[in-house]
C-alpha cells in the first residue's frame, strides 16, 4: 500500500526530569512510516507510544534525532512554523474526543479550518462534507453533550480529516467506547486508510484496534522493541 | 482573530452564574464612576445654563462670587449705561442692580444650610426668561414680598406660599414660587433689591447684570469697564461666570469619585482575574486541543483577553444602563464657592457613557490579561494531559 517513506525517525532521544533526575522515556527509536500505512503502537504504560506519537505530531519536542516528513525535519521548526505545519499536516484524534463543549458538531468540525485563507462559505460546506463523511449531517446543530461518545469520537474524526492532512494521529482512539461504537470507529479509520490514503498513526492497548492496522510497533521502556509486525494483512 | 468572537461569548453564557457575579461587581464599580462623572456634569450644566449666552456680569475686581462683591451705588451706575447694553421696549438699559446675600435656613430634614437670598431689579425677569412664576404672584416692588424657587420650596421648611420668615430684622411673605428648570436660580430666594439692602444694612449693590445689544459688544464693554480706573470692577459673561463657579465643586467630585472608584476598581480587577483563571483551569485540555490544532499561543491569549473584554463590556453595559436611572434623582448639596445650597441633577452624556465604558473594558482587559497569558503559556501534552 505505501510508496516510499512519508515519515523518517532518526535516532529519537529524549527524557523527562524529574527530581533532578533525566528518565529516559524514548531511547535512539529509528523507523520509516511508508505514505497511507495504518501503523499500531502498543506497549505497556510508561513505555513512550504516547511520547512518540507526541513528536511525530509535532506538539512534542525530542531532545535529540530527526523526525523528517515529507523531507523536512520538523524538530528543527520553530513554535510559530510547527504550528503551522500542524494545521496543515496533522489531524488528532483523542481517546476523550476533545471536541469544544461550547462549539456545535458542525463548528468543532470547522475549527481547524479557521487557520486556512477558506471564506465562511467554503468553510461551512467543507465541514458539512466531512461530518457527512461519518454519517452525522442530521447532527450537525448539536453540541458535544448532546452526542453519544461513538458520535463524539466521529466528530473528532471529521475535524481530523475535514483540512485533508497527510496524517492521522490518533491516541487510544477507541479507549472510551463501548464495543460497538469502537468497531464503528476502526471501520471508518481503516476507510479513510483505504479510500482517502491517510497515513495514521494509532497508539493503542486494544488488540481489537491494532489488529486493523498494517503494521504494529512495540514500545518498551522507551526503545522498539522488535521489527514491524503485520497483523491482519 | 484566528478563534472567533462566538467561542468567548458562548463560553460566558456556559459559566452564566460566574459570569453575571463577575460583570455584576464591574458594573458597580461602574455605576458609581458613572454616577460620580454625571453628578459632576450635572452641577456644570446647571450652573452653566444658569448664565445666559448675551448677559454679562459686573462684579468688583477679584470677588469671585456674587456675594463677595460690591458694588457702590455710582460704580454700579456706570455699568448699567453703557452703549454697548440693549434697551428694552421703553428705551430703559436692560441691566439690573442685584444684592446677593445668604441667610440660613432650616431644611426639611432638620438641618439646617445657607440659601442665597437674591434682591432684585425690575429688569431682572426679563434677563433671565428661564425663570417662570408657577404660583401666586410675582412681589410688589418696595414691598417685603418674596418669591422662591421650586428646590427651595421642595427642600426647605417653612417657605410655602403665604408663609412668613424672619431676616434681616423684618418679617418676609412668600407670595410666588418659580421655577428655573435646572438652573442655579431654582435654589434661590428673590425679593425687592432696596428693601433687601436696608434690611440688610448694604449699602452696596453686589452685581450688576445686563444683556448685551449684541454678543460682539463684550470686549469693548469689558475693556471700557475694566481699563476705567475709578471703578475697580471686573466683567465676565454671564455662562463663564457660573461655569466658574461650578469648577471646584465639580473637580472635587470628581477627583473624589475617581479615587473612590479607583480602589473599588482594583476588587473588580481581581474578580475578573479570578474568574478568568478559574476559566483557564476549567479549559486546560480545550486550550491543549486548540493548540494542537495548529492555533498559535497568540490565538489563545486573543481568545481569552477578548472573553475578559466581554465581561468588562457586559459591567460597563449594566453599570451605564443602572447609572442613566440617576437622570431621574435631584441631588442637593453646598456650593463650596458661593457657600450656598444648589441642586442639580445627574447628567449622563455620550462621553461619560463612553468613558465609563472604557473604564469597564480597561478592567476586564487588566483582570483577563494575567489568565490569558497564562493559557497562552500552557505546555500542549501537559494542557491535554490535564483533561
Amino acid at each position: 500500500m505505501s510508496s516510499g517513506p512519508l515519515i523518517e525517525i532518526r535516532r529519537l532521544y529524549k527524557s523527562y526530569t524529574r527530581g533532578g533526575q533525566a528518565i529516559p522515556v524514548l531511547t535512539d527509536v529509528s523507523f520509516e512510516i511508508g505514505r497511507g500505512e495504518f501503523l499500531a503502537l502498543m506497549g505497556p504504560s510508561g513505555s513512550g507510544k504516547s511520547t512518540l506519537l507526541n513528536c511525530l505530531a509535532g506538539i512534542d519536542r525530542v531532545d535529540s534525532g530527526e523526525i523528517v516528513v515529507n523531507g523536512q525535519d520538523i524538530t528543527l521548526l520553530d513554535e510559530t512554523d510547527l504550528a503551522r505545519w500542524r494545521s496543515r499536516s496533522v489531524g488528532f484524534i483523542f481517546q476523550f474526543y476533545n471536541l469544544i463543549p461550547v462549539l456545535t458538531a458542525l463548528e468543532n468540525v470547522e475549527l481547524p479550518l479557521l487557520l486556512t485563507g477558506l471564506t465562511r462559505r467554503e468553510r461551512r460546506e467543507h465541514a458539512a462534507a466531512a461530518l457527512a463523511a461519518v454519517g452525522l449531517s442530521d447532527r450537525s446543530d448539536h453540541y458535544p453533550a448532546q452526542l453519544s461518545g461513538g458520535q463524539q469520537q466521529r466528530v473528532a474524526i471529521a475535524r481530523a480529516v475535514v483540512t485533508d492532512p497527510d496524517i492521522l494521529v490518533a491516541d487510544e482512539p477507541t479507549g472510551d467506547l463501548d464495543r460497538t461504537s469502537a468497531e464503528e470507529i476502526l471501520t471508518l479509520m481503516n476507510r479513510l486508510n483505504q479510500e482517502l490514503e491517510k497515513t495514521i498513526i494509532m497508539v493503542t492497548h486494544d488488540p481489537r484496534a491494532a489488529q486493523e492496522a498494517h503494521v504494529l510497533r512495540h514500545l518498551d521502556k522507551g526503545e522498539l522493541s522488535r521489527a514491524a509486525d503485520t497483523p491482519g494483512r | 482573530m484566528a478563534i472567533p468572537l462566538s467561542y468567548s461569548w458562548r463560553n460566558l453564557l456556559t459559566r452564566r452564574v460566574t459570569t453575571v457575579l463577575t460583570a455584576g461587581g464591574m458594573a458597580l464599580v461602574v455605576f458609581v464612576f458613572t454616577a460620580t462623572l454625571m453628578l459632576a456634569e450635572g452641577l456644570r450644566q446647571t450652573l452653566v445654563s444658569t448664565g445666559s449666552p448675551d448677559n454679562v456680569v459686573v462684579l468688583r475686581k477679584s470677588s469671585e462670587t456674587e456675594v463677595q462683591s460690591t458694588l457702590d451705588r455710582q460704580v454700579s451706575n456706570i455699568a448699567a449705561t453703557q452703549p454697548e447694553l440693549a434697551t428694552d421696549s421703553q428705551g430703559r438699559t436692560m441691566a439690573a442692580r442685584e444684592v446677593v446675600v445668604l441667610f440660613v435656613l432650616p431644611k426639611r430634614t432638620g438641618e439646617k444650610s445657607n440659601v442665597v437670598i437674591r434682591g432684585v431689579g425690575e429688569t431682572s425677569l426679563e434677563l433671565r426668561p428661564q425663570v417662570r412664576l408657577i404660583e401666586g404672584r410675582m412681589p410688589a416692588p418696595g414691598s417685603t414680598e418674596i418669591m422662591v424657587g421650586q428646590s427651595v420650596l421642595t427642600k426647605f421648611a417653612g417657605v410655602g406660599l403665604g408663609q412668613t420668615m424672619r431676616f434681616g430684622q423684618r418679617l418676609w411673605t412668600v407670595v410666588g414660587v418659580f421655577d428655573a428648570g435646572r438652573t442655579g436660580f431654582s435654589s434661590e430666594i428673590w425679593g425687592d433689591a432696596e428693601q433687601l439692602m436696608q434690611a440688610f444694612r448694604r449699602q452696596a449693590f453686589s452685581v450688576v447684570v445686563a444683556k448685551l445689544r449684541d454678543p460682539d459688544g463684550f470686549e469693548p464693554y469689558k475693556a471700557r469697564i475694566e481699563g476705567d480706573p475709578r471703578l475697580q470692577a471686573e466683567v465676565k459673561r454671564e455662562r463663564q461666570y457660573y461655569e466658574d463657579q461650578s469648577k471646584a465643586l465639580s473637580r472635587f467630585l470628581k477627583v473624589l469619585g475617581v479615587s473612590l472608584t479607583g480602589i473599588f476598581s482594583v476588587g473588580a480587577m481581581l474578580g475578573a482575574s479570578i474568574t478568568m483563571y478559574s476559566s483557564v483551569a476549567t479549559r486546560t485540555a480545550e486550550i491543549g486541543t486548540l493548540r494542537a490544532l495548529g492555533f498559535r499561543r497568540r490565538d489563545i491569549l486573543l481568545a481569552f483577553l477578548a472573553e475578559a473584554l466581554l465581561l468588562g463590556a457586559l459591567g460597563g453595559a449594566a453599570g451605564v444602563a443602572a447609572s442613566s436611572l440617576l437622570g431621574f434623582l435631584t441631588f442637593s448639596t453646598t456650593n463650596f464657592q458661593t457657600f450656598s445650597e444648589l441642586a442639580f441633577g445627574f447628567t449622563l452624556t455620550g462621553e461619560i457613557a463612553a468613558t465609563s465604558v472604557g473604564f469597564a473594558l480597561f478592567m476586564g482587559v487588566v483582570g483577563g490579561f494575567l489568565p490569558a497569558l497564562r493559557a497562552s503559556r500552557l505546555v500542549i501534552v501537559e494542557a491535554l494531559r490535564s483533561g
